[in-house]
Formats: structure tokens, sequence, C-alpha cells
């Protein structure tokens, strides 16, 4: 049942016919995996706790930086310094003692990606680096967990959804990492700091209607924004049978090597 | 160099690097006063990525005291500001984000009376409003002062943002001529609202005051964004001037504020919020 | 080659090397030179690459000593 305090903290929720009380309850009964607290896992944290998601892990291994401040804006200047999953933790709880923070301060890497997965429904990428990304796609795929995939670059965004069993999986839409060299390096390329607010909060969207079964999931459908242009542009994705991950005859059964295009470590938190 | 300080490099080192914002174009935000009219689900993301960003002065306008049904998507407060004044919880959050920021707090409603000398002391509007009357009311008074005002609303799923420049582009008028009739639009307290919608209008609103005050890319002047979370919808549909348009027309008929009651047609309770155009 | 600025970025690293050599050439007018000294070793490479990237010519990168190079470019556009 909801306590007093609750029925007020989600009477907007309550109110829609789409979540309610059943779907409120479904939210304080997910587990949803956050993949980075940077620019993209901020909004993306604060949405879903504020919704009710009853528990949020975080995983990062950075600690906060001065040239985080300029977009993340799960942090402060008092946090400078401290691990960015205590600095999260902290402005989660304040926000709402409903959710329960699990802080998991390590990157992810072919060693716990799949006993990271094991314990949450659903995982939101906020990661910032090829190398991390096809490591979260191949891991979520092989465990059968919901993956909501989000990146940006400069003034540009890309949002979508992998379901496993439907719909194409990240390596359908880019079958292998770009030679190194090929993109930027991350200290050359700079970005909005409002940019990755768009993207979090999209992905944001897209894991509350996994999570509620309801509306229509941006599964086979890669969203793509343009924030100079502002533009959106919804492009139809498809599974691709000869997919080396999810295709019909997958090359990839297990978690492999990922050291490529950027040295994980040397890059900013999306 | 361009007067920052070694801190300010290092904290808007990401924005310096680009090439359509620079030294130059971040130490035009840093002279720049915005205000955020509404502390509240639209107002929590724009004040925030706005203070990140490194906007000089802040403006904030709300009258209200935080609610337990707030936290639900206003992001500005904590469970502990229950109670107490929009206006200084948000002060505490932004100053925590950016010390080097201003705030002026505007702890009023926004009226007929006193809506021109709100908005007289800045470069850009951002509506964060909750109701229909009040954001025609900052719509006309905006065009009459010839102030760029970045538009935003929400209901349910839904949400919209356009960016008016006087002058060059549709007002909110042209877009929707007068309120709603009472009923064709929920009544305020049964509409819900999901708080990551609030999240991606508001974050387009800070994207087109950035836009708008650095003079890059193409803002939302003569296009109407519109949003349906649920079924993953983003659309932008042009729209041009209407020249019978009461406020921005050839001629005229609201040629000063009038009244908030007058504007007080539709719904006299915060919550109202878009329609689709 | 005489610089027309002189930007000594000795105990900088990756990226402000950068950050501070494009905020200088924003300040200096086009067809200027910028000398930028560097003791970081991955800036000798980043910073010439991002500085082309941004369409400005480089006109020399060379070692003046123990671990620092110098770094030659004119401000294009």
């Amino acid at each position: 049942m909801f306590t007093e305090e609750q029925i007020r903290r989600y009477s907007r929720h309550i109110l829609l016919p789409e979540v309610g009380g059943a779907g409120q309850r479904r939210l304080l009964a997910a587990r949803v995996l956050l993949l980075g607290a940077g620019g993209l896992g901020s909004p993306t944290a604060y949405y879903l706790a504020a919704a009710g998601v009853g528990t949020l892990g975080i995983c990062d291994p950075d600690v906060v930086d001065l040239s985080n401040l300029q977009r993340q804006i799960l942090h402060a200047e008092a946090d400078l310094g401290r691990p960015k999953v205590d600095s999260a933790a902290e402005k989660l709880r304040a926000l709402n003692p409903d959710v329960r923070v699990v802080c998991h301060r390590t990157g992810i890497d072919r060693g716990n990606a799949l006993d990271l997965l094991a314990d949450y429904d659903l995982v939101v990428d906020g990661t910032d680096n090829f190398a991390t990304r096809y490591l979260v796609a191949d891991a979520c795929h092989l465990a059968g967990k919901p993956l909501v995939h989000g990146s940006i670059f400069r003034f540009e965004g890309q949002v979508t959804v992998f379901l496993p069993g439907e719909g194409p999986c990240y390596r359908c839409l880019y079958p292998e990492p770009p030679p190194a060299g090929l993109v930027p390096s991350c200290q050359e390329a700079g970005v909005l700091g409002v940019l990755p607010g768009i993207i979090g909060t999209v992905q944001a969207a897209e894991a509350i209607k996994l999570l509620l079964g309801i509306g229509r999931p941006l599964v086979g459908r890669l969203l793509t924004y343009d924030a100079l242009e502002m533009d959106f542009h919804t492009l139809a994705v498809h599974r691709d049978p000869a997919c080396s991950l999810c295709g019909d005859t997958p090359s990839i059964t297990a978690l492999g090597e990922y050291g490529f295009s950027c040295e994980v470590g040397a890059c900013p938190t999306a | 160099m361009f007067g920052f300080s070694e801190e300010e490099i290092r904290r808007y080192s990401r924005h310096i690097i680009l090439p359509e914002v620079g030294g130059r174009g971040q130490k035009k935000l840093r002279e720049s006063r915005v205000l955020v009219v509404g502390a509240g689900g639209l107002g929590s993301p724009v004040a925030m990525y706005l203070a990140a960003a490194g906007i000089g002065t802040l403006g904030l306008v709300d009258m209200d005291r935080v609610e337990l049904s707030n936290l639900q998507r206003q992001l500005l407060h904590t469970t502990a500001d229950a109670g107490e004044l929009k206006v200084e919880s948000a002060r505490r959050r932004l100053a925590a984000l950016n010390s080097q920021l201003r705030l002026e707090l505007h702890p009023v409603r926004l009226g007929a009376d006193n809506v021109a000398s709100l908005i007289s002391g800045y470069d850009v509007v951002v509506d964060g409003v909750d109701n229909f009357p009040a954001r025609y009311l900052l719509n006309d008074a905006c065009v009459l002062a010839g102030k760029p005002l970045v538009e935003g609303g929400l209901l349910r799923f839904h949400g919209m943002a356009m960016t008016i420049v006087p002058g060059s582009g549709p007002c909110y008028r042209c877009v929707f001529p007068e309120p709603p009739p009472p009923g064709a639009v929920p009544s305020c307290s049964e509409a819900g609202v999901i708080g990551a919608a609030a999240g991606i209008i508001g974050t387009v609103q800070a994207t087109e005051a950035i836009k708008v005050l650095l003079g890059i890319g193409r803002p939302l002047v003569g296009r109407v964004l519109t949003v349906d979370v649920l079924e993953g919808t983003y659309r932008t549909v042009e729209w041009g001037k209407n020249p019978r348009c009461p406020v921005c027309g050839e001629h005229p008929t609201i040629t000063s504020l009038r009244e908030l009651a007058e504007y007080d047609l539709a719904c006299d309770l915060p919550g109202a919020g878009t329609r689709a155009p | 080659m005489k610089a027309d600025r002189e930007l000594d970025l000795k105990g900088e690293i990756c990226p402000y090397t950068f950050v501070k050599s494009k905020l200088a050439l924003e300040e200096i007018a086009v067809g200027e030179v910028l000398r930028v000294v560097v003791d970081y070793p991955p800036a000798v490479e980043n910073v010439p690459r991002s500085m082309e990237n941004e369409g400005n010519e480089v006109l020399s990168v060379q070692p003046i000593g123990p671990s620092q190079w110098e770094i030659m470019v004119r401000k294009v556009g």
C-alpha cells in the first residue's frame, strides 16, 4: 500500500491512466542499472529517482572533476574530487528517500559485466566510449536485458532501445567499432552542456515506458537529434540476420576484448 | 584570455573547444541575463542547465512553495525543502552547482502590473509557467517589449516548444490565437504528467535560450516542436506568422497588457499545459 | 619566424593544452602566428591536429629542448 506521503509524491503519475497506482507500484519495484553518472547519467538518474524507480544501481569509477560541472547536474562544486557514485547517491536520496541507490564504484569490464547486470531489470547506457559501448551491448544481449542506448557528440545525439529478441542490437547498427583515429579523440571534441541533458532525459522516458510496458518504445527506431538545427529524426533500423551478436548464426557467444579506439579511463564521462 | 580565470577555463573547456561556442561564446554567456518564469517542472532543468553552462545572471520568478507532489519532476527541490519558497530552494541548488552565477529571485505572482518590469532587465525570457493565463500574458508582454521568449508546455505525455523572436516569426497567439475554451483541455486537477517529459521540454528550452544568446544554429523560430513521449515521436512543424494575430499581426488589437483576470479564461488552477497545434 | 603571440603551456596537460591554444587563437587576428610551447608528450600530436581540424595552418612542430616542443600555427579564416 502507498503511504500518505507516497500518494502525494506520485499523484501526478497516479492521475495518468497509463501509469496509475498499479504502474507506480511497478516503478517502485523496478531495478535499473545506470552505467555512468556523468552527462547522460545525471538527468537519467534524476528523473528515474524522481519517478520513484525503487532500485537504482549507479556504476562509475570516476571522481567529480571541474570540467564535468558544465553539464553533469548531479554534481556540485562541493563534490569536486569525490567519487561520482557517492555524489549521485546523496542527491538522489535527498530528492526521493523511496529510492534505494546502489553504488558500484567501478568501471564495467568483461570480468564484472554479467555479474553487475544480473541484479537489474533494465540497463541505461551513459558511457562515453566505443569500447565500453560494445561491451555493454554484448553483455546485455547475452544476459537478455533491455538496454536504453544513448550517445552524444558536440551538438548531436541519438537514442534507441535494444530489446533482446525484438528488433536489432547495437552491432546490427554498427557491426564494428570505428578504426582508431577516425573519431576525434575525446579531448578534441567538446560538447554543448545541455545536449546530454536532452538525450539522458529521453533515455529516462524510454526506461519508464519499458518498465511500465506502455507506449511505443524506441525499439527498431533510432532517434537522432541535432541541437543546433533543433531537428529530430527517427530512422527505422532492423535486425541483421548476419549480425555477429544477434544474427542467425552468431559468432559472439561470450564477452571478448574491447581495447580499441580510445584509452578507457582517459576519456571524460559523457 | 578573455578574462577567464584558470578555473573558468577548466570548467567550460568542453564549450571552449566547440568552434560554435569558443572563448567568445563562453564570454557572451557569462555576460547574459536570462529570466526563467516558474521554478517547477520546466524551470528546474532550464535553470540547472543554464547555471551549469555559465550564464552570468539568472532571474527566477515563482511565488509557490515546494510540495511533495512537485518532487516527481522538479529537480531543483528536495524532500527537505517541502513547504519552503521554491525560489529559495532553487537558490541553494543553483548556488551549489555554480557559485559564480548571479541569481535574482522574484517571489511574486506574474501579473499585468509587474510583467513588463520583470522582463525588462533580461536578454531572453524562458516560459516555465503552468497555466494558460500566465502563458498568454507572458507572450503578449514579450511581443510588446520585443523580447525573445522561449516557450514550452506540457500535458501528460505531450510537450511542445517554440522560440518567439518578435518581428521574425510567429508568437504563441499566432499558433494558439485564444486560450482553449473551458472543458476543452482536461481540468487541471485531472491531468497528470510524466516527469521526463518536463525534462525533455525544459532541456530543449535551455538549448534554445543558449542558441538565441549566442546567435548560433537555427532556433525554433517559425517552427513548433511537438513531442509525444509515449509514442516516441519528436516533430517540428513549420508555422508562419498570422497576419491577423491580435498581438503581433498587421492590425493588432492587443496593444497594452490587460488585467490578468482577462487572461483567466480557461483555468484558475495550476496544472494546465499544452495542446498540439 | 617571429610569433605574434606566445603561449607557454609547460606543465599543462590535455585537453587544456588545446583549450588554451584555442582561446589564444580566437584572440589573435587572421594571418597572425601563435607559438605554443608544450612539455606534455601527447599534446605534441593532439594540439596540432586539433588546430588543423579547426582550419588553421600548422607551420612547424619541433623539439626545442629535453621534453619540450614548439608548435607554430597561423590563424586562418
